[in-house]
Formats: C-alpha cells, structure tokens, sequence
C-alpha cells in the first residue's frame, strides 16, 4: 500500500483527508493490513459452501403505513428541507 | 425519607423499597441525578440528563399506586449515546449527528417504557462503537470510577462508568467485539452479551450488523438476568432478530445443571496478557471448583484467527453502515461547492480518525481485487470459528458446559497507553472477540482485585440461546468472595 492509495480508498469513501494526516493512516493501515494478512494460513478447504453463505432476512414489504404520518418529524432533521422535501445540492 | 443506599442498591431490593413505599420512584430518580451532579465532572460518564427524568418517575408512581408495576417500574437506568428514544437527542458521540433528535423510540426502550422504568439519559462511548477506552469520543474520555487516571474501557465507557459510580442502576450498551463487557470488567460491574438475535437492534445505529447487540451494565448476575429477559424476544422490525420457535431449535447444551467449565488453555497463551491476570483467573478456577463444577482443559485451535476475522468483517460493515451519514439526511451539512464536495467534507470533518480509518479499511477489504482474499475467506475462517465453539459445547460428546477465559488481558490501562497505537488497542478486545464472531451469549462478571487495587474480572461463553447457563454459573460465582 502507498500513499495514492491512501488518497484512492478517501476519495471511494467520500472522506476528505487533510494532507498532514495521510502519512499516518498510511502506516496504520499497514500494520492492521499486516495483522489481518495471518487469516491466508487457516485451511477452509474442508468447508461446504452452505456452511458459510451468508442468507437472506429481509422480510418481504407489507402492510405499508399511510403515507406522510412521519415525514415531518424525519425531515425536521435533515439539514435542508423544503415544501415536504429534502433539499440537496444541484448535482448537474 | 431517609438517604437511599445507592451503593449497595440492586434491581429486586429497588423495587421491592418502591412496593413497601419506603421511597417512591421520584425519590429515586432523584437520588441518582443528585449523584450524578456530584460524580459526573470528574468521571464524563453522562453527555446528557434527560430534562423529563423526574415526569417518567411521576409515571411510574402513578403505576405502583394503581398496582400496575412490574419489576422494572421506577428503575432508573442510563443509555449508551447510540440507542433510540424518540425526542431526544442521540450522537453515538459524533459530531456528525449534530443536533440529530431519535424521530422514534428503539424496541428495547418500547419494552422498557412499557414497565415504567426511569430514563435518567445518555452516557458516552467511542464515536460510533469504535474503541476500547471512550477515547475516541468527541466529548472527551471517560474516566474509571476507580482510578481517575485510566481509562473506563470502550466502547460503551460511559454506561460502565455510570454504574459503577451509582450514577444508574443498570445500562443499556452495545457489544460488538467486547463494548459492553471489556468496560462493565474495567469498572467492575457485571455485562452481558446476549447471543445474537436474541435483543432488537431495532432503534440501535448499526456498526458491524453481523456482530452488534445490545447488552445490559448491571451490579450483579441477577440483575443483569433481569434486563435480558425485560429486552429479550422477536421483532418484526429487525430481521436478524430470531423468532421464539426457533431459538428452541437452535438451543444445545445440558437440561441438567451445568457441571463442566472448558479453558482454551492454548488461546490462553497470547502476549501481551498480564501474569496477574492470569493468577487471578487460575484463582477464579479454584473458585468454581469449590462450587463444584469440573475445570477442563480445551483446545479452540482456529479461536485466534477471531480478531484479524472481526479486523476484517467488522470494518467491511462499518463501511456500509456509515455510508448514510452524508451530510444531506442527517445532522452535521459541511457545505462545499457541490454534493460531492459538500459529502468529503462532511465526512472528512464530521468523523474522528478512529471512524476515517475503519471506514477507509472496509472500503479497501471490500474492493474488487481483495474481496476474495479478505472478506469472502474471513467469512469461511468465521464458519470455521463457529462450528469449532458448537463442537465445544457438544455435551453429548464430552464437550463442555460453560467456556472461561479473562475478559481481558490487563487491568484497566492509562488514559494515552494506547491511543497513538490503534493495533495495540485493538488487541485489548482478545478475549471478547470470539463470542461475537460465533455470535454465542457471554459474561464478564467481577473477579477480584489487581494490587493497584483495580478490578478484575472472570468471562464465562455459552452455548447458543443459553444465557441460563452463563447466568447460573454467574450467580454461585457471586457467592464466594
């Protein structure tokens, strides 16, 4: 890993990094890299794939509340809103 | 009135005071906030009282006067600043939630409500349930009630410290790789992981939802049995909660009293873990002998692959959970000079480094080139780690009842020890790590005292669904001092 990594995975997370502080995430994310690098040894060759996929849990939508009985409360929350809606940057 | 004993108060000798009239709910109430006046600018346990404490004690009055109350009626408690109460202010101790208010109430505060018990507020953590020692807070550290000098623990440092400090009775906290138990065993209380899918996480912001639950600080085993059946059961609204018939499937283990306690003597042999720690374990051992239970030696040969799993698959998680955290749907807005501007700069200023840096990790081990090699096999080694604990609680094949181990490898450290080193941190969490990966129920409960005279602790694991087990062990462990 080197530093314009660092800056790629800040800008794929939408995370803007000040200058001073990429050096640093840099050496921390090696040793954390160079820890969880061990699990490469562990033999999962034994392992059927029904014992590790993940399943789903999302149950299926019903039964809908009526609409707008929350709107108001949620968007007094968002820090922009208007006519009922949240208001966002022009994006064009 | 006379003055109440808060230090030598528990859930069942509250209520049954509040049931004879020998004080009422308000006077609880009041004899906590008071405590909490006096306490809480040292210690930072509380970010906030709630200004309608004393109307929820005048609601619970009202419950035992009509002969409603339960066992939780009046029963003050402290929140961790990451659970949901509609109205009221929650940051899980960010500053990117800003003024945020919770819109509605969390299902575990629904089933609190219900019984009348005493919302007396919310207590600090590590910024969004990331560390070990509230150090990571935007408001600052939590120090232990036992040492002004140390550290609480983490992530759920302010609702151990608040009851360890008689500042609440019991607290709700999230566990997700040891944030209810690492710091109840720094502040000795005891705290409860329940299995997961056991509690909604319902009105919980998420951190890894694979791993999070949510789990009571309380002073005792019982209390803590207490609130995990009161916050316990199914929930439509989360759907990882487990519905009731299948927890009966799913349960393993002995109908008959626990007798054999197992110690993954080789997990045991870590660096890093204090020879105090570990004579004071041995002592624990000796302890439960005398109570008459079998200490067996076990092997758990693939439990120390649990923490690079959880560096893997949590910060995966945590990626994706905080995604929504943008600056347009809630809280903090760092305006820039457009949307994509305006989301960097939310983010980079909104979240703490400790936030940044997962993030950023769960970003790179859920990328294109490394999913594979990093999150699909850490799900594989996780199967492994899981089966490898069922086998070990498989009774009818001389397996064991009960797994011990410290919950942690050292006392509670200073406050700096560990945060210029964010590995060194993380290995704090050895011993707690495995259950969540496994997602079985555990306990740490308090187990002597350090020469610095600081506590220390004993961790009970059981099987899948049977808090029972680690609960009845618990409570004969109490006994003997």
């Amino acid at each position: 890993m080197e530093l314009k990594d660092v800056e790629k995975l800040a800008q794929l997370a939408r995370i803007e990094l000040p200058e001073s502080e990429k050096e640093g995430i840099l050496n921390d994310l090696k040793s954390i890299l160079g820890y969880i690098d061990q699990i490469e040894q562990v033999d999962v060759s034994g392992l059927k794939d029904h014992e590790y996929a993940l399943r789903n849990v999302m149950r299926v939508d019903a039964n809908p509340h009526e609409t707008g009985v929350h709107t108001k409360e949620i968007l007094a929350e968002m820090p922009s809103e208007q006519d009922g809606f949240l208001k966002v940057q022009s994006i064009l | 009135m006379s003055k109440i004993d808060l230090k030598n108060l528990t859930i069942e000798k509250a209520h049954d005071a509040l049931m004879k009239g020998d004080f009422s709910a308000t006077d609880l109430a009041q004899a906590y906030l008071e405590e909490i006046k006096k306490k809480n600018k040292d210690i930072n346990a509380y970010l906030e009282t709630y200004e309608d404490v004393l109307e929820q004690a005048k609601i619970a009055d009202a419950m035992i006067k009509k002969g409603e109350a339960s066992i939780l009626t009046g029963i003050p408690l402290a929140l961790k600043d990451n659970i949901l109460v509609k109205g009221h202010k929650v940051t899980a101790s960010s500053k990117i939630l800003g003024e945020y208010k919770a819109t509605y109430d969390a299902t575990v505060i629904t089933k609190l409500k219900a019984q009348g018990a005493v919302i007396l507020g919310r207590t600090n953590m590590d910024e969004f349930a990331m560390g070990s020692s509230t150090e990571n807070s935007a408001f600052g550290v939590t120090k232990n009630p036992h040492d002004l000098t140390r550290v609480a623990g983490g992530s759920s440092g302010g609702a151990a410290a608040s009851v360890a400090m008689d500042g609440a009775l019991f607290a709700l906290g999230s566990d997700t790789g040891g944030s209810v138990r690492q710091p109840a065993a720094f502040c000795g209380v005891v705290g409860l992981k329940p299995t997961y899918g056991a509690v909604s996480r319902y009105g919980l912001m998420a951190m890894g939802s694979s791993l999070d639950q949510i789990g009571p600080v309380t002073k005792t085993v019982r209390d803590a049995e207490i609130i995990f059946q009161a916050i316990s059961g199914h929930d439509v609204m989360d759907s990882t909660s487990m519905p009731v018939d299948l927890r009966q499937q799913e349960k393993t283990g002995t109908n008959l009293k626990p007798k054999r306690i197992g110690v993954p003597r080789d997990f045991l042999s870590q660096e890093g873990f204090d020879a105090e720690v570990l004579e004071n374990f041995n002592k624990s051992l000796e302890k439960l002998k005398k109570l008459g239970y079998e200490i067996v030696d076990i092997a758990l040969p693939n439990a120390k692959y649990s923490m690079p799993v959880y560096y893997i698959l949590m910060p995966a998680e945590v990626s994706t959970n905080l995604s929504r955290f943008d600056g347009v749907r809630y809280g903090l807005q760092v305006k820039g000079k457009n949307l994509l501007d305006t989301y960097n700069k939310t983010k980079g200023e909104g979240f703490g480094k400790e936030v940044r840096r997962r993030i950023m990790l769960g970003t790179y081990v859920l990328s294109h080139g490394y999913y594979d090699a990093y999150y699909n096999k850490a799900n594989k080694v996780r199967a492994l780690i899981e089966q490898e604990f069922i086998k070990a609680f498989d009774v009818r094949n001389g397996g064991v009842d009960a797994i011990a181990t410290p919950t942690n490898p050292t006392p509670a450290f200073k406050i700096g020890e560990k945060s210029k080193n964010p590995l060194a941190m993380y290995l704090s969490d050895i011993f707690t790590v495995p259950a969540n990966i496994a997602g079985i129920p555990a306990i740490s409960i308090p187990a002597g005292v350090s020469s610095d005279g600081l506590p220390l602790d004993l961790h009970l694991q059981a099987p899948h669904f049977r808090e029972d087990i680690l609960f009845t062990i618990g409570k004969e462990f109490e006994t003997i001092k």
